[in-house]
């Protein structure tokens, strides 16, 4: 039966394209990223996953910070934490030890994990390196940034994981660094600054496993001025020195 | 009548006056020049990261220099030295602060058993604001001290830092500083000595720029999805765990010490009237040297470039429009660049807004509708999905905006993008939705031959477009097509392309 429809469908599609009546002239735009889940072989709920000890004390002590009653608030802290020890994505499993973890219904955990984009519900690869392609990073030249970084990891596709599984990239929207654009983020850290040439210096460290120095790559050393410090080049003021009176 | 009315006036002006005038005895009042800040009077003294971040750092740059003192004046004195300080919310909106935090402290408010809390939103995301950063690596001892300060005045017994989740190294540093600052006996139950107990919490998010609207934050903070609440009841009554809540950002926050032990004269000698204190900008784009620097508000937008920048690139008539506040802020083209000031009245004159105070610069280079509808793409993909006019006008103008990156359009479009914007705008529960319409309609408003110029072109060269961006070419001629699709509008470059092959 399933053939049958499949023979059916491959038909449709070899119709010329022309006799196709289109309600809309845009095509569909998928979402980013499937807000389901299907289990697969590396996904399904039958995959232990637990906290270990370490991970463990840290999710009980990020749970005193919160009201007692509102155990739930720690979710994105603790599925943070699990994404961390599941090799960088969240699985069901992991959604479903953390709804167990802080007692909230399953659901409202897939809620949180598929709203926030922190969150992978895909395996990724070892290196996870996002490109930040919003216009103040454009303006510098975020793109070439982007063809350079996929160029370099053999012509990898926006969102794809290289074949030997040590990178994914995906493009993601401002990280808050744009006083120095263009930058890329590989795990946690900023590369901030970037050319297409310090860019494949950067991937060609991380391809050796090594970590090159996060920070801007341009010679300067946080959002200061390149050519020469324009504001705080006083030695700064301490303490109690041109207060008011009452306290100095 | 008006118009009688208005003689009368002019006949009734005191001729005196004027002859009076010649004599030059009055003088005009002298003409303020802003800007120029000296390092004196800045606040945020590590925002390079050049010392010391940890306490040992902060305290040799005075922070935690008599808090105690500062405690121990009480609520209404701090909020009534905010308040005299003229400081207005540092993350977009410009609220008075000394106004917001007094509504904590409603008549009665002692009787409420309830919890009080103070968020500091750190859930910087606005492209082109990368301020709070700086101050969160730099300077994290302000801040912290900053939250026990603020919360102190409106009596909050805890304050949880909602960080965004990409800023790792940030966090660390707050966090390391929230706990040397416990360990000092500045937080805790004991505050600094002064018998006052208070907490600070750190939250790092997972990546959303809703999370930056205050009651979507809490909402983050609840542990659930970042989808703005309903307004009243406003966060003052019910906001964080059903709790009296106020939300500030990070540059509010930590200002507030250095105000209290400065005194609030000299915080408001800084500025134009209700423009008042220092400030943190952010200039990215096409500068020759991008950077973060806190200037005095009031500062020329040109002298701002021109001083901390080294200027546009290509020189200042290379400039093709600024974006004086992030995305959400229209933008302006050069002749207005030329002639506003970086605060929230003189930008909003201009009909854009100081927002965050993120300056990006568009060189003549700059392909203005793609950089744009960039921003409609960043929306797009930002809306949390709440509201209809939101969720499906994001996508419907980041559709029409990727169109008219090409001149895949009709002119006709661009008024029903604009309509588009207009009705997606107030709305929506939060501000996303205006802050999606704006950009649209400030690039219609000063570079609107751009996008008709390459409509036209397109139309040259492609033939009819239809409503929706297909080509009248690519429809099927044996069905029929609806006559509303603009198939056989004529356009006004037709008209001078009809024109001119009989000339």
């Amino acid at each position: 039966m399933f053939a049958g429809r499949l023979a059916r469908q491959l038909a449709a599609a070899a119709k010329p394209a022309r006799s196709v009546r289109r309600i809309s002239t845009t095509p569909a735009r998928k979402s980013d990223a499937l807000f389901i889940h299907r289990d697969t072989p590396y996904n399904n709920p039958k995959i232990p996953f637990k906290f270990n000890e370490e991970n463990l004390k840290r999710a009980e002590e990020i749970i005193s910070h919160y009201p007692p009653q509102y155990k739930k608030a720690a979710v994105i802290p603790l599925l943070d934490l699990a994404q961390r020890q599941n090799k960088g994505w969240t699985s069901i499993s992991v959604m479903n030890y953390v709804a167990n973890f802080l007692e909230m219904p399953p659901m409202r955990v897939y809620e949180v994990a598929t709203f926030y984009t922190m969150f992978n519900r895909e395996p990724i690869g070892e290196n996870f390196v996002q490109v930040c392609t919003t216009t103040p990073c454009m303006l510098r030249g975020a793109y070439d940034i982007l063809d350079t970084v996929c160029k370099e990891l053999g012509d990898v596709k926006v969102g794809g994981t290289t074949k030997d599984g040590k990178f994914t990239v995906i493009e993601v929207e401002c990280q808050g660094a744009c006083s120095n654009a263009p930058m890329l983020v590989v795990g946690d850290d900023f590369y901030e600054d970037l050319t297409p040439e310090t860019t494949k210096k950067i991937l060609a460290a991380f391809k050796k496993g090594e970590k090159p120095k996060p920070g801007p790559q341009s010679g300067r050393q946080t959002s200061e001025n390149s050519a020469g410090l324009t504001a705080l080049t006083e030695k700064p003021y301490g303490p109690g020195e041109h207060c008011t009176p009452d306290f100095a | 009548m008006l118009r009688s009315s208005s003689s009368i006036s002019q006949i009734s002006r005191p001729f005196k006056a004027k002859l009076r005038r010649s004599f030059a005895t009055v003088q005009d009042p002298p003409v303020r020049r802003y800007g120029g800040l000296r390092d004196q009077d800045r606040i945020f003294t590590n925002a390079y990261c050049k010392h010391d971040h940890g306490i040992k750092g902060a305290l040799s740059r005075g922070d935690w220099h008599r808090t105690k003192d500062i405690i121990g004046k009480g609520d209404s004195w701090i909020i009534q030295t905010i308040k005299d300080s003229g400081l207005r919310g540092r993350g977009g909106a410009g609220f008075p602060s000394g106004l917001k935090w007094s509504f904590m402290n409603k008549p009665g408010w002692e009787k409420d058993p309830r919890p009080r809390y103070l968020v500091v939103n750190a859930d910087e995301g606005e492209p082109g604001t990368c301020k709070d950063r700086e101050i969160l690596r730099g300077d994290p001892h302000k801040l912290i001290e900053g939250c026990l300060v603020a919360g102190r005045a409106m009596n909050a017994t805890a304050a949880y830092i909602y960080i965004r989740g990409e800023f790792y190294q940030e966090a660390s540093h707050v966090q390391q500083a929230i706990n040397e600052a416990y360990k000092a006996g500045f937080l805790g139950k004991d505050a600094c000595g002064s018998g006052y107990a208070f907490d600070v919490y750190l939250h790092r998010g997972a990546g959303a720029y809703i999370c930056g609207e205050e009651t979507a934050l809490i909402e983050s903070l609840e542990g659930k999805q970042g989808k703005p609440r309903l307004k009243p009841p406003f966060p003052a009554d019910v906001g964080l765990f059903g709790c009296p809540t106020t939300v500030a950002n990070v540059e509010t926050v930590a200002v507030a010490p250095t105000i209290c032990r400065r005194g609030a004269p000299w915080f408001a000698s800084f500025g134009r009237a209700r423009n008042q204190g220092t400030k943190l900008f952010c200039i990215s784009g096409h500068v020759n040297n991008p950077c973060v620097v806190e200037e005095e508000m009031s500062i020329p937008l040109k002298e701002l470039i021109e001083k901390h920048c080294g200027g546009v690139r290509g020189g200042w008539d290379n400039l093709l429009g600024i974006i004086p506040g992030g995305c959400s802020v229209p933008v302006l083209p050069i002749k207005k660049c030329e002639e506003v000031l970086m605060d929230y009245d003189s930008l909003k004159d201009a009909q854009s807004g100081l927002g965050t105070g993120a300056v990006i610069v568009m060189d003549k280079s700059t392909d203005i509708v793609r950089a744009i509808a960039r921003f409609s793409q960043f929306y797009k993909h930002e809306s949390c999905g709440q509201c209809t006019p939101c969720r499906e006008g994001t996508t419907w103008m980041m559709n029409m905006m990727d169109r008219f990156v090409e001149g895949r359009g009709h002119q006709r479009e661009i008024d029903m993008l604009l309509e588009l914007t207009k009705q997606v705008e107030g709305r929506t529960i939060c501000a996303l939705g205006d802050a999606a319409a704006w950009p649209i309609q400030g690039l219609m408003r000063h570079f609107r031959p751009e996008v008709e110029k390459r409509i036209a072109q397109f139309r040259a060269e492609n033939g009819t477009v239809l409503f929706g961006g297909r080509l009248l070419s690519e429809t099927d001629p044996s069905m029929a097509l609806p006559d509303n699709l603009g198939g056989s509008l004529k356009e006004a470059s037709d008209a001078t392309a009809a024109v001119s092959p009989p000339a």
